[in-house]
């Protein structure tokens, strides 16, 4: 070789960088991990993957339901490992279908297992299950008002440097336009157990958006989780931020920096989006003349669309303040990167709600 | 309209440079999943022969004019190998290697899939895997209607071979008689859940191919330089009429020991003492 040597060297740690913790290695089964041997605690392969996603709690609270009596089967697109529904899969091989790489022959096959009696479970990332499946999900599963569950993970920009066909900022507003669709967004892995236990007698399709595993976890316990319901996680005199996903800590993290500044911020999981809790709506709007809506999604057609139409089809006078992804595509980088450029972090959203308020948009600071 | 003939002379390169850059590809894989924190290693690998052929010894481009319509065409169904093609493209001018210093950093046109729009020499955006066959199939009508001498090559992956758009491709490739397509399929036996055809298999491919209408070789290894430039030579310069697949068998991981055949290093990371070790085999290897 001709170039300098010196490039093929190991370098110091990047900024940004998710490395794998001991902690979570020692939890995983490493059987089929080809680590083992090698020199370095940070190396981690494919076997070992699961652990940086630790939200991901599908297979499990399946495999618990399926103990419950609960006739689940599950589906997915060679994606049972990073969706971590493997686990499932080694449990009930039996109940486990990994289609290969052929998102909308597993879309169609869900609906046909539904016909026969089953609670068909799809796992797959959300932009190859809603963007890429979205005429099949409407046509096979929602028009026949089947029972499928459909959890769509690493939404949103969560991906980052994968780059824009791994970006998701289209799915509520793809989906909620289905009718007879139920939409929600649990924010976090015990969220997410919820999200399935609770909605486990509903008979028609769900749809669950969850972001990549690596979320900060806002409940330490499985939370209130309907239909056309919401958490209130804190309250505030001065604004609401209705938030879902991982705008959900976001939004609880940005009310603790507020408070030390003596703005009182409240903090809403909006987790059901279509349908969607109008009350919780109202309230917002009613006590402070001003709503915010948070989201890692297109503003445009999405969450904080949905509680604009409310807005407008309720009379409330009150602003609409939508904090989310602009009507553009992502930057390429990593996420935590991502994530502070387009203010959907803590400091981001503080820094939307105190801009709204000292501008005296609604009631203010009064 | 009558098929323009699209052989195009070879570049004289020795089998030794391919070598060296294929070389250069493994290198600056392990170097830019070292920035990034993580990388599909297995996939760059497993392709860099094959890459290295086509971009070396087949391919005409322009670095200076990446967009000039006759230049032969390069696509990836399997886009995540990106890491493997960003090295090629900037050492052949199309892009400083600044950029490969600052791969998937904040703002960085160079992400784990091509992107079109941010990356010079990259002729279509890649990531959801299964798309870029029917890409390949218009710019091969579209440079044959242009009378152009163009070849459009795609690379997909063994895992993508289960999706049905590669097979709705297949079938117009075949209808339109595109012998200035070429699919080129990389059997690395590894995807997300393991190896491909234990997740669903879709062997006999040859068999397959030759059904839906497409003159297909069998590249028995995929990193013996010298049969990849046969295999080449034939699919690319000696067109009869027929779209043409190259079913290339290769090893996942190629060129690192303890990360060759398998699926568990599709993707990964190496800490600082593995990396340093893997450095070390692919500069005293003689993989090609």
């Amino acid at each position: 070789m001709t170039a300098d040597l010196s490039r093929w060297t190991p370098q110091p740690r990047a900024a940004g960088v998710t490395y794998i913790s001991a902690e979570a290695k020692a939890t995983l089964d490493l059987s089929e991990s080809r680590v083992q041997g090698l020199a370095d605690e940070a190396t981690w392969d494919m076997a070992t993957s699961l652990g940086l996603s630790p939200q991901l709690t599908t297979g499990a609270v399946l495999g618990d339901l399926v103990e419950q009596g609960h006739d689940i089967v599950v589906c997915t697109a060679d994606l049972g490992r990073p969706t971590q529904v493997i686990g499932f899969g080694r449990k009930y091989p039996d109940r486990y279908f990994n289609f290969g790489i052929a998102e909308r022959n597993m879309i169609g096959a869900a609906a046909g297992l539904a016909t026969t009696g089953h609670i068909a479970v799809i796992s797959n990332y959300s932009f190859f299950l809603a963007l890429m499946g979205v005429e099949n999900i409407r046509n096979d599963i929602c028009y026949p008002g089947l029972n499928v569950r459909m959890i769509g993970t690493h939404s949103g920009i969560a991906m980052g440097f994968y780059g824009t066909s791994h970006h998701c900022n289209e799915d509520i507003g793809a989906l909620r336009a289905i009718a007879g669709l139920t939409v929600m967004a649990p924010c976090d892995g015990m969220a997410i157990r919820a999200a399935f236990t609770n909605t486990i007698a509903h008979h028609g399709p769900v749809y669950l958006r969850a972001g990549r595993g690596r979320e900060k976890p806002v409940y330490s316990a499985p939370p209130n989780f309907r239909i056309g319901g919401s958490n209130t996680l804190r309250e505030g005199k001065h604004a609401t931020v209705l938030a879902i996903g991982n705008l959900v800590s976001a939004s609880l993290d940005a009310a603790e920096i507020l408070a030390a500044e003596g703005i009182e911020l409240g903090v809403v999981d909006m987790y059901s989006i279509a349908p969607i809790d109008k009350e919780a709506i109202h309230r917002a709007a009613v006590a402070h003349g001003v709503v915010i809506t948070a989201e890692e999604h297109n503003v445009s057609a999405g969450f904080g669309s949905a509680v604009a139409e409310v807005m407008a089809e309720e009379g409330l006078a009150a602003t609409l303040v939508r904090i989310g992804m602009p009507d553009q595509y992502s930057l390429l980088g990593p996420p935590t990167h991502l994530y502070c450029h387009y203010g959907l972090d803590a400091e981001g959203v503080a820094a939307s709600v105190r801009k709204v308020l000292r501008k005296g948009v609604g009631k203010g600071l009064a | 309209m009558q098929t323009k003939k699209t052989s195009r002379p070879q570049h004289a390169v020795s089998r030794e440079l391919l070598r060296e850059k294929a070389r250069l590809i493994r290198l600056e894989t392990l170097r830019m999943t070292d920035i990034c924190g993580s990388g599909h290693y297995g996939s760059s690998f497993s392709m860099a022969e094959i890459v290295a052929a086509l971009y070396y010894r087949f391919m005409h481009v322009r670095a200076g004019e990446p967009q000039w319509p006759d230049r032969d065409r390069f696509t990836m169904g399997k886009g995540h190998a990106a890491i493997g093609l960003f090295p090629v493209l900037s050492d052949l001018g199309f892009f400083p290697q600044t950029w490969l210093d600052n791969y998937t950093r904040f703002k960085s046109p160079l992400g784990d899939h091509p992107d079109m729009k941010k990356v010079p020499g990259v002729d279509f955006s890649s990531g959801s895997i299964g798309h870029n066959l029917s890409v390949s199939v218009g710019m091969a009508l579209g440079t044959r209607r242009r009378g152009s001498p163009a070849r459009t090559v795609c690379l997909m992956g063994d895992g993508e071979q289960t999706e049905g758009q590669v097979w709705e491709a297949a079938i117009s490739g075949a209808h339109w008689g595109l012998d200035n397509l070429v699919g080129i399929v990389d059997i690395n036996a590894a995807g997300s859940d393991g190896d491909p055809q234990e997740t669903m298999k879709t062997e006999p491919l040859r068999a397959k191919w030759e059904a839906f209408g497409w003159r297909t070789f069998v590249l028995a290894d995929g990193h013996d330089l010298d049969a990849v430039s046969a295999t080449l030579q034939a699919a690319l310069n000696e067109p009869d009429g027929r779209p043409t697949c190259v079913l290339a068998y290769t090893v996942s991981g190629k060129g690192v020991s303890f990360m060759e055949h398998g699926w568990q290093w599709h993707l990964g990371f190496l800490g600082p003492k593995d990396l340093q070790q893997a450095y070390k085999e692919v500069l005293e290897g003689s993989v090609g």
